[in-house]
């Protein structure tokens, strides 16, 4: 990790506790071990719209790299480097949906091109970055002026919340 | 016959900070959040279950529950006498470190038991979750 994220990592409240929770006794077998993991996961979270590399990650986790992908795999199901890409596309997405242009969203969550960004948006997805936003910004207007469509009748009608 | 839960609801004492213990905590999505006058709709999903909403809804007199009802029933959420379901992971150890450290309240650390493991936390409102891992 470098050295801005080693005092990212630190100011964090949440990596703060763990720290001093590591220094307590194991409240269940293997408790250090799912720390270091769970810290480096949550670190991946916080910083993904940063240039992160697994061997850095891995580091902090103070595991060797192969050692840290496979018990990380074995937690999450997902590689560190498929989980970094996956925090993307779901910060991505709420970015899209939020009425933002594709290339915008692209360097908010740290691709580099935006073809790039875009290819693994809509394998992600099923849609491309433009037809997402159109679609999230249509199911907002729908929610604005016809929010009951959204809602079963059962508890719309307790409510008594009509259309009229 | 065929039949699908596609709803469930927790009542909350607040929906504001329901979503925000469901979202940031838990790692829930927010799929739904509509007003009509004083009633407001909201739901999230489980991170592995985007077709289950879950509404939030709020346990305050209006138009569904009278002040008294509504009194009652808050009054039982804060008491803890509530579960409204029990939550599975694959690995509760990792899921209760990331919750434990975002400030999730933990009966006890999880344990081991004859089935697999498992603990109870409860959520910004009261209502208490088992959390478990069925041994394969």
């Amino acid at each position: 990790m470098g050295e801005t994220g080693r005092e990212v990592a630190g100011g964090k409240d949440v990596s703060a506790e763990m720290s001093e929770r590591a220094l307590e006794q194991d409240p269940y077998p293997k408790a250090y071990f799912y720390r270091r993991i769970v810290q480096a996961k949550l670190f991946i979270d916080a910083h993904f719209h940063e240039p992160l590399d697994v061997e850095a990650i891995s580091g902090e986790a103070c595991y060797s790299k192969f050692h840290f992908i496979r018990e990380f795999q074995a937690i999450y199901g997902r590689t560190p480097r498929e989980h970094l890409a996956h925090c993307r596309m779901e910060r991505a997405k709420e970015l899209m949906a939020q009425g933002a242009q594709a290339l915008d969203a692209c360097i908010a969550v740290g691709y580099n091109s935006l073809s790039s960004f875009s290819r693994a948006f809509k394998k992600a997805t099923g849609s491309t970055p433009a037809s997402f936003r159109e679609a999230a910004l249509e199911r907002q207007e729908q929610s604005r002026t016809r929010p009951l469509q959204f809602v079963p009748d059962c508890f719309s009608g307790a409510h008594g919340a009509t259309e009229e | 016959m065929n039949l699908r839960l596609t709803h469930s609801c927790f009542y909350v004492l607040d929906q504001d900070s329901a979503l925000d213990f469901y979202v940031n905590k838990l790692g829930f999505k927010k799929h739904t959040d509509v007003r009509k006058g004083e009633f407001r709709w909201l739901t999230v999903t489980p991170p592995d279950q985007p077709d289950l909403e879950i509404s939030l809804l709020a346990a305050k007199e209006s138009h569904a529950m009278d002040k008294e009802s509504a009194d009652a029933l808050a009054m039982l959420i804060r008491k803890g006498l509530f579960g409204f379901g029990s939550f599975q992971s694959t690995d509760v150890f990792a899921a209760y470190e990331e919750m434990h450290a975002k400030g999730v309240e933990f009966k006890a650390p999880p344990k081991k038991e004859f089935y697999g493991v498992s603990c109870n936390f409860k959520d910004d409102s009261g209502n208490w979750f088992s959390l478990s891992e069925i041994k394969k």
